[in-house]
């Protein structure tokens, strides 16, 4: 099988395998008018086609919810796998084993990972599986009609739910402590940023976890909250009768964050989320640094954006194995069965 | 006083944790070496050091393996069961016992003999202080050496095999055996009539675990990943594939063609194997009831998703502490149904440990064939106990990868597939393996709501479609699966239908019942599930059968009710679960209390005559109007 490349002919839109944009689009969206999570397939698609990357090359993984939806938006082109509640870890990391020059590209939500998925997403970081693990954050349960996910804040008021009693796990803190070895956070309106950051994590080696901020625009709709698109009083009623989903445009940010400001983003009813992006000086490869970052956020109630920590010399999970050289799954029969004169031996080493 | 020879059965009690394991395997290798039929089973808590634990030895002339209630020779080095251990022994046995502990002796009515265990120990200058304990368990083997004739020199060949020729452990424990022996010699005067001599029984055969055997079958199937997380009685299984890899799949340049992977619970390991299946590997893991029903929703999805995926079950009681070390069969049923929504199971059962090995390898066959998890049924029994076993042999089929499309396929397809379609009419539809470079091999994997191009739909008529295919799929498979092992008797009408490790009892209850009762009996071992048409056969061909199986509900007998309708009537339950290995005498009870003597009188009668168990089911039909 021959490999596209650029040649005579090739749209003049066509990247340098001879891959137009289209070639990366996925199926029509299902999910609500202006989710976030929509904004991230759009970036993941101009990412891996700014890249060049064949998108045979991918393997795409998801979990259950409407963040794990998504891989259907993006790459038709790509393998993928829409597996269990919480438990897309393990199928990314048994899928990955099948083909080691494979990279995987994962999207799960804040309950996904945080929530019924905790543990599989920490074991996941300490192996270090060569996989983009994006998680679509919005502190909210969108498909089953909006209840609070791990990642919400504490005091935070949903109007069917009440008042969140407890604390918030925070994705990046615990991809810190748990050695992930390339670890960011963005905000689904700050499009160039998390492209820029879906490609810094794709050409990691390792897992890279991505923390991006995607608000629910019909479920997390309280004022004050981080994760928010409050709606405004005269929205608030019809909104909870929930046969009917007002359309709404996603919230992008004007211009780019420079680094060290502080912004108060306005979401559609003049409510305020607060993000800070990371200083210059900010070193990302120093854990210490990382944790302080995040520290400082939790204190000031903002979320700090950008490449929190970094560290390049880890081996990835396949490497660890020693694999050969050629993809487990391409292995001929004579390279797998063993040799007829083996069960002699085996036979005698039986007492 | 006639001498009984090679047949019966010893048990030694010990604490766990106290070494005795050693001495235990090496009688039990000994035995073999002399040729004598033997088997040897552990009964151990859950627990690492202290509990009582009881080890059996069954020599037996005859070829016969399984469990005996009675113990003609009994060992106590354990205080704690001394009591019990004493008031075990047959009538006119033999009892030995380390002579510090000081207990009554209350029977006259056996030999009994103290050995000065740690007095023999002491004599030794050149052990440790730490290893005398350990030793210790030597005494009983050299006392037994030379009073039941346990061949000396087989006991040096056990401890070379068990401490792998490593000298310096083979001489330590080789003094103590020989002191054991030289004091027994010079200071024991035989009373009990239980000895071994040679016989020429065991040649060719070979002694292994069935989780030894299955790991290794799975290796010669191609093994390619495997999965797991620690648990009684499945561990070794996963740790002998860790164990045997390097030497099967060595290649020059070093590098691997598998990997093993602890997994952080059970979920993760067969999602990872699930995984593994998916992108093309031959994948298993390995696990017990509790880490099978955490692995319910994961095969439930590799069932509708259709990924090949093999799952050892390595039977035990559950949940939770108790019983979690002792053997069972009482996952069948679960397995059978395992997932939720309509879910049907592929599932292997190996009998011993040869088949442990051969459906090791075929496994991966029906797996990838089928595309679908197979599920392997073994238990403690089978899997942790050393057996007489007939030598592995190499597969005499190659390895089935079942219907791939890889790159050069599609060309010739121009790309034209489906990943559900069912192309060829059997209910088996065609994948390509993530890493296929073809623009038009990828598909997205879900779960249930996909068309025959593995789009996403939420079609009712779609939906049903394929659950169809499904089930096609699920009679398709029974062409593919291993053929029940039958015994048949000559004109029996009288049928036994069990599966795994009952067998060894089976065969002997029936020796007895055509022996002692004139009841006449064959028996067919089901080997997979769905059953394949040789069952059929064999219930068409007999009136009544036994369903025997370890377990209170009688699930085998279950299952086959549900297959087989019409022939309900025929089947009596035989079903017993306590943990303990099946032994000739419950079979042969149990078979003696559920089949219908009457029937053998007069044929004619039985049309008329309802049987035992059908008399009481009758008597519970509740009237009608206390409904």
């Amino acid at each position: 099988m021959s490999q596209s490349l650029p040649m005579a002919g090739m749209p003049a839109n066509s990247n340098l395998v001879g891959l137009t944009k289209h070639d990366y689009r996925g199926n029509p969206t299902t999910l609500c008018a202006g989710c976030g999570h929509n904004s991230i397939s759009n970036q993941i698609i101009a990412a891996m086609y700014e890249m060049n990357v064949l998108p045979e090359n991918v393997l795409k993984f998801s979990g259950i919810g409407c963040s794990s939806k998504s891989p259907t938006y993006f790459m038709n082109r790509t393998f993928g796998f829409n597996s269990l509640h919480g438990r897309m870890p393990s199928i990314a990391t048994g899928g990955l084993f099948g083909d080691h020059t494979l990279k995987g590209i994962a999207v799960s939500g804040d309950g996904d990972t945080a929530s019924i998925g905790m543990g599989q997403f920490k074991h996941i970081m300490r192996r270090n599986v060569n996989m983009v693990y994006i998680v679509e954050n919005n502190g909210v349960y969108g498909l089953t009609k909006g209840q609070f996910s791990a990642t919400a804040e504490h005091g935070l008021h949903l109007k069917k739910q009440g008042t969140n009693p407890y604390m918030p796990i925070d994705i990046c803190m615990e991809a810190v402590i748990s050695n992930a070895t390339f670890i960011a956070r963005s905000f689904a309106g700050n499009a160039k940023q998390v492209k820029e950051l879906i490609k810094a994590a794709y050409a990691h080696k390792g897992l890279a976890v991505l923390d991006i901020i995607s608000p629910c625009v019909t479920f997390n709709n309280n004022e004050d909250a981080h994760y928010s698109y409050p709606w405004g009083k005269e929205h608030e009623s019809p909104l909870h009768d929930l046969t009917y989903i007002p359309p709404r445009n996603e919230i992008m940010l004007e211009a780019e964050l420079k680094e060290g400001e502080v912004r108060e983003v306005t979401m559609h009813d003049g409510s305020v989320i607060v993000l800070k992006n990371l200083e210059k000086n900010h070193d990302p490869t120093n854990r210490l640094e990382a944790f302080r970052v995040l520290e400082e956020g939790q204190r000031n109630n903002w979320l700090a954006t950008g490449l929190i920590y970094i560290s390049t010399d880890k081996p990835t999970l396949a490497e660890t194995y020693n694999l050969v050289d050629t993809p487990l799954n391409r292995l001929a029969d004579a390279d797998l069965r063993p040799a007829p004169e083996m069960i002699q031996k085996i036979n005698d080493l039986m007492f | 006083m006639d001498k009984v020879i090679n047949d019966f059965s010893i048990i030694v009690g010990t604490k766990n944790g106290s070494g005795s394991q050693t001495a235990n395997n090496t009688i039990l290798r000994a035995i073999f070496k002399m040729g004598i039929p033997v088997s040897g089973k552990n009964l151990f808590p859950s627990n690492i050091q202290g509990l009582p634990t009881w080890y059996t030895i069954r020599a037996s002339k005859d070829g016969f393996l399984a469990r005996r209630e009675e113990q003609e020779v009994v060992i106590a080095m354990n205080p704690d069961s001394f009591a019990r251990d004493l008031a075990s022994v047959t009538p006119g046995g033999a009892f030995y016992y380390a002579d510090d502990i000081k207990q009554p002796i209350t029977r006259a009515d056996i030999a009994v003999y103290a050995m000065p265990v740690k007095q023999i120990v002491r004599n030794d200058k050149t052990i440790p202080n730490d290893f005398r304990d350990l030793v210790g368990n030597m005494v009983y083997v050299g006392t037994l050496a030379h009073m039941i004739n346990l061949d000396l020199g087989k006991i040096e060949a056990a401890l070379q095999f068990h401490f792998k020729g490593k000298q310096k452990p083979i001489d330590m424990n080789m003094n103590i055996v020989q002191a054991g022996m030289e004091w027994a010699k010079a200071t024991l005067e035989k009373k009990d009539p239980f000895v071994l001599e040679p016989m020429n029984k065991t040649d060719g055969l070979i002694m292994a675990d069935g989780n030894t055997a299955a790991a290794i079958g799975s290796i010669f199937g191609g093994a390619q990943f495997v999965s797991w997380y620690p648990i009684t009685p499945a561990s070794s299984l996963a740790e002998a594939v860790s164990d045997y890899m390097p030497m099967l799949r060595k290649r020059e340049d070093g590098k691997l063609t598998y990997a093993v992977v602890q997994a952080e619970d059970e979920l993760a390991a067969i999602g990872m194997a699930i995984g593994a299946g998916w992108s093309g590997l031959r994948a298993m893991t390995s696990t017990s009831g509790p880490g099978l029903s955490l692995m319910t929703e994961f095969a439930g999805l590799a069932y509708y998703a259709e990924v090949p995926v093999v799952v050892w079950d390595v039977q035990r009681i559950g949940p939770s502490t108790g019983l979690p070390t002792r053997t069972s069969q009482a996952d069948l049923t679960f397995v059978y149904n395992i997932g939720h929504g309509d879910t049907q199971s592929i599932i292997l059962l190996p009998g011993n440990v040869n088949e442990c090995f051969e459906l090791g390898w075929k496994a991966f066959d029906v797996a990838e064939r089928l595309q679908t998890p197979v599920f392997v049924l073994s238990d403690l029994d089978m899997g942790m106990n050393q057996w007489m076993s007939k030598p592995f042999e190499y597969p005499d089929q190659r390895m089935d990868r079942g219907k791939v499309l890889w790159e050069k396929d599609l060309e010739e397809l121009k790309g034209n597939w489906g990943r559900y379609l069912d192309k060829d009419g059997d209910g088996i539809p065609y994948r390509t393996i993530p890493g296929n470079k073809h623009p038009l091999s990828s598909y997205f994997m879900r779960g249930t709501g996909h068309d025959e191009y593995a789009r996403y739909t939420e079609d009712s008529s779609v939906f049903l479609h394929n659950m169809e295919r499904l089930k096609k799929k699920f009679e398709t498979a029974k062409q593919y699966l291993p053929k029940p092992v039958t015994y048949m008797s000559e004109g029996a009408k009288i049928g036994i239908i069990a599966y795994g490790s009952t067998e060894a009892a089976i065969n002997e209850a029936r020796v007895q019942l055509e022996r002692d009762h004139d009841m006449q009996t064959s028996f067919l071992r089901v080997r997979a599930v769905p059953f394949t048409t040789e069952v059929d056969e064999f219930i068409r061909a007999h009136d009544q059968i036994g369903v025997v199986e370890m377990n209170r509900d009688g699930q085998l007998h279950q299952l086959l009710t549900l297959a087989y309708p019409e022939a309900a009537m025929k089947f009596r339950s035989v079903a017993y679960g306590d943990g303990m290995p099946a032994s000739a005498r419950w079979v042969r009870e149990g078979l003696l209390a559920t089949i219908s003597r009457a029937v053998k009188a007069d044929p004619a009668e039985e049309e008329m005559q309802p049987t035992v168990s059908l008399g009481a089911a009758e008597e519970d039909v509740v009237p009608e109007g206390v409904k």
